[in-house]
C-alpha cells in the first residue's frame, strides 16, 4: 500500500441550503465509503480560504485571499491506495465535481532504504 | 449521524428571521449572506469531522458569531434595527442583546416578526407565498419556481420585488402590538392556506416537492398555535384542516404514481394520527362567535374521514356545509365542488344543472376537473360520447403527467363503454 494526498481545489457549496445539504451528505458518504474499504489514513481537515501568504528572501507578508481563489485547496486526506492508478480511480467518487470542483491526486515520497 | 431531512433549508428561515431581526430588515441581503456563509463553513467542517451532536445549535452559534462580527465591524458605516441601535452601540450590551436575540423564545419571535411582514398588505397574494417559501422555508428561487411550476424568471422577479418591498419597510412587524396584529393575522392565514394548497392541489408533478410544501406550511402555522395571540380559533381551524387534507396524501398517488380520485383511495393508508389531531385542534377551533372558511373546509374534510367510503359519506352534511362556505367565501371552485356533492346526493343530472348554475364558471374553463367533473356527470347518465368529448377538454388542460394519466384513464373508460359502431 502506499499513500496519496487528495487535495481539494475550488468548488461552489451549493446555491440553496437544500443543495448544500445534499452535498454535505455526498461528502459524508463518500468519505464514510473509503472508510470502509480501508483507504483513509487520515480523513484530513478542511482549510479556511483566507490566511496569510509568506514570500521571498525578505519574508513578505501578504493577505489572503489568494490570487487563484477559484483553484483555493479547501481541504485535504490522507489515502491509501495500491498505486497513483487506484488513487485516481477513488478520486473518481468524490462529490466535489458536480460543482466545479478538482481533486489533486499527489503521491507521498517514499523513503526507500 | 445523519442530518434530518431539510435541516439546513429549515435553519435558514430560522437564522434569517432572527439575523434580520437584529440587522434591520432593510439589511436582509447581509442577514442571507451570513446564512450563506454558515452553510459553507458546515458544510466544509462537517464533511471532515461529521456532523456536531446538535447541528441546530452549531449553526445558530455560527450565525451568531457572524453576526457580532459585521455588528461591530460595520457599526460606523450602516445602521442596523432602529429598535435595537442602543444596545447594540455600547460594547458592554451587544454580546448580552445579541445573546438574548438568540435565545429560543426569540428566534420564535423572529420567525414571526417575518412571516407577518411578508405579508404586507401591499404585496400581492402569490409574492406574499413565494417570499415566505423563500425567505421562512429556505427554498432557493429555483426550488420556488419548481413548487410553482413557473419560469425561474418570472419567480425571481416576483421575489425581488417582494424583497424591495420589504426591505423598504421602516422595520420588522412588530407582533407585539395588539392592534396591528389582529388586522395582518387575517392575510398571514391567507398566505399559509394558499402556501398549503400549493402543495395539496398544486400542479408540480413530484409528489415529494407537494408534500414539502403542505409540511412548509404546516410548520409555519404551528407558530402561529405557539403564540397565544396568533392561536385564535381561525388559526386552529386553519392547522386541523391542513392536518385532515394531508392526512389524505399518502393515498393521493397509488403504488404505480397513478392519482387515485377521494372515491378510489384506499382509506387505510390515511394517516390515523393527524386525523386525530386534526379533530382535536378542530374541537378546540370551536369558539368564539367567527365561523371562518377554515372551520367549514376542516368539517367538509372531517366529514369525510369519518366514512369509508362514497357509499356511507353524509352528503347531506357536506352540501351544507358547501353552502355555508358559499356565503362565507364565494368562489367557482367552491361552487363546482358543491355541484359533486349534490351530485353525490341526488344524482349526475342535478349535478349538471348545479355546474350550470355556477357564475363567472369561464374562471373555471382552464381548470382541468372542471371539464373531468362534466365528464364524470355524463359518464355517470350513460351519455359516454358526451363524457368523453369533456374529458378531451379536460386533458387540454392538465399541468402534470400525473394529471394526464387519470384523465387519459377516464378517456379509456368512456371508449369501452361506449357501443362499437
Amino acid at each position: 500500500m502506499s499513500e496519496f494526498v487528495f487535495l481539494y481545489r475550488g468548488g461552489e457549496s451549493g446555491r440553496s441550503p437544500e443543495k448544500a445539504q445534499q452535498m454535505m451528505q455526498k461528502w459524508m458518504a463518500w468519505l464514510k465509503e473509503l472508510g470502509a474499504n480501508g483507504h483513509i489514513k487520515d480523513q484530513g481537515q478542511p482549510l479556511e480560504r483566507t490566511g496569510k501568504l509568506v514570500k521571498g528572501k525578505q519574508k513578505t507578508v501578504t493577505d489572503g485571499p489568494f490570487p487563484e481563489a477559484k483553484d483555493i485547496v479547501g481541504g485535504y486526506t490522507l489515502i491509501e491506495a495500491r498505486d497513483l492508478a487506484q488513487a485516481v480511480e477513488l478520486s473518481k467518487g468524490c462529490p466535489i465535481f458536480e460543482v466545479d470542483g478538482a481533486v489533486e491526486v499527489r503521491p507521498v515520497m517514499k523513503m526507500n532504504m | 449521524m445523519e442530518p434530518s431531512e431539510h435541516l439546513f433549508r429549515h435553519e435558514a428561515g430560522r437564522m434569517v428571521a432572527t439575523l434580520t431581526h437584529i440587522f434591520g430588515v432593510h439589511n436582509l441581503a447581509l442577514a442571507e449572506d451570513v446564512v450563506q456563509d454558515a452553510f459553507c463553513r458546515a458544510l466544509e467542517v462537517w464533511k471532515f469531522r461529521g456532523m456536531p451532536e446538535n447541528p441546530s445549535a452549531w449553526l445558530m452559534a455560527t450565525a451568531k458569531n457572524r453576526a457580532l462580527d459585521v455588528l461591530r465591524r460595520e457599526r460606523t458605516a450602516r445602521t442596523f434595527a432602529p429598535e435595537l441601535s442602543r444596545m447594540l452601540e455600547s460594547e458592554w450590551t451587544l454580546a448580552p442583546a445579541v445573546e438574548e436575540l438568540f435565545g429560543a423564545y426569540a428566534i420564535k419571535d423572529g420567525q414571526l416578526r417575518m412571516m407577518f411582514s411578508c405579508c404586507h398588505p401591499r404585496l400581492p397574494e402569490e409574492a406574499q407565498v413565494a417570499l415566505m417559501l423563500h425567505i421562512l422555508c429556505g427554498f432557493s428561487v429555483d426550488e420556488v419556481a419548481g413548487a410553482f411550476v413557473s419560469s425561474n424568471d418570472a419567480i425571481e422577479k416576483r421575489i425581488s420585488r417582494a424583497k424591495k418591498a420589504l426591505a423598504g419597510s421602516k422595520r420588522l412587524f412588530d407582533v407585539s402590538s395588539q392592534g396591528d396584529f389582529s388586522v395582518r393575522l387575517p392575510a398571514v392565514q391567507r398566505a399559509l392556506y394558499l402556501l398549503f394548497n400549493e402543495g395539496y392541489h398544486g400542479a408540480s408533478s413530484e409528489s415529494a416537492v407537494r408534500a414539502d410544501l403542505c409540511q412548509e406550511a404546516m410548520r409555519l402555522t404551528r407558530l402561529l398555535l405557539d403564540h397565544p395571540p396568533a392561536a385564535t380559533p381561525a388559526s386552529r381551524a386553519l392547522f386541523a384542516l391542513m392536518c385532515l387534507h394531508a392526512a389524505r396524501l399518502p393515498a393521493r398517488v397509488n403504488a404505480s404514481g397513478d392519482l387515485r380520485s377521494l372515491f378510489e383511495q384506499d382509506r387505510s393508508r390515511w394517516d390515523v394520527n393527524l386525523i386525530a389531531e386534526g379533530q382535536r385542534l378542530l374541537d378546540l377551533s370551536a369558539t368564539g362567535p367567527e365561523l371562518t372558511e377554515y372551520h367549514v373546509e376542516a368539517a367538509i374534510a372531517w366529514v369525510h374521514t369519518t366514512a369509508h367510503g362514497a357509499e356511507d359519506t353524509d352528503w347531506e352534511m357536506i352540501v351544507s356545509l358547501y353552502d355555508k362556505l358559499m356565503v362565507i367565501r364565494p368562489s367557482p371552485v367552491v361552487a363546482l365542488n358543491r355541484a359533486i356533492a349534490i351530485a353525490q346526493r341526488e344524482g349526475p343530472q342535478r349535478g349538471l344543472e348545479e355546474i350550470q348554475m355556477i357564475a363567472n364558471s369561464d374562471r373555471l374553463a382552464a381548470y382541468p376537473f372542471y371539464h373531468a367533473a362534466l365528464g364524470e356527470f355524463e359518464f355517470r347518465g350513460g351519455r359516454h360520447e358526451v363524457a368523453r368529448e369533456h374529458f378531451r377538454a379536460a386533458l387540454a388542460f392538465a399541468r402534470n403527467a400525473m394529471e394526464q394519466r387519470f384523465i387519459e384513464q377516464r378517456i379509456a373508460a368512456c371508449k369501452a363503454a361506449t357501443p362499437v359502431g
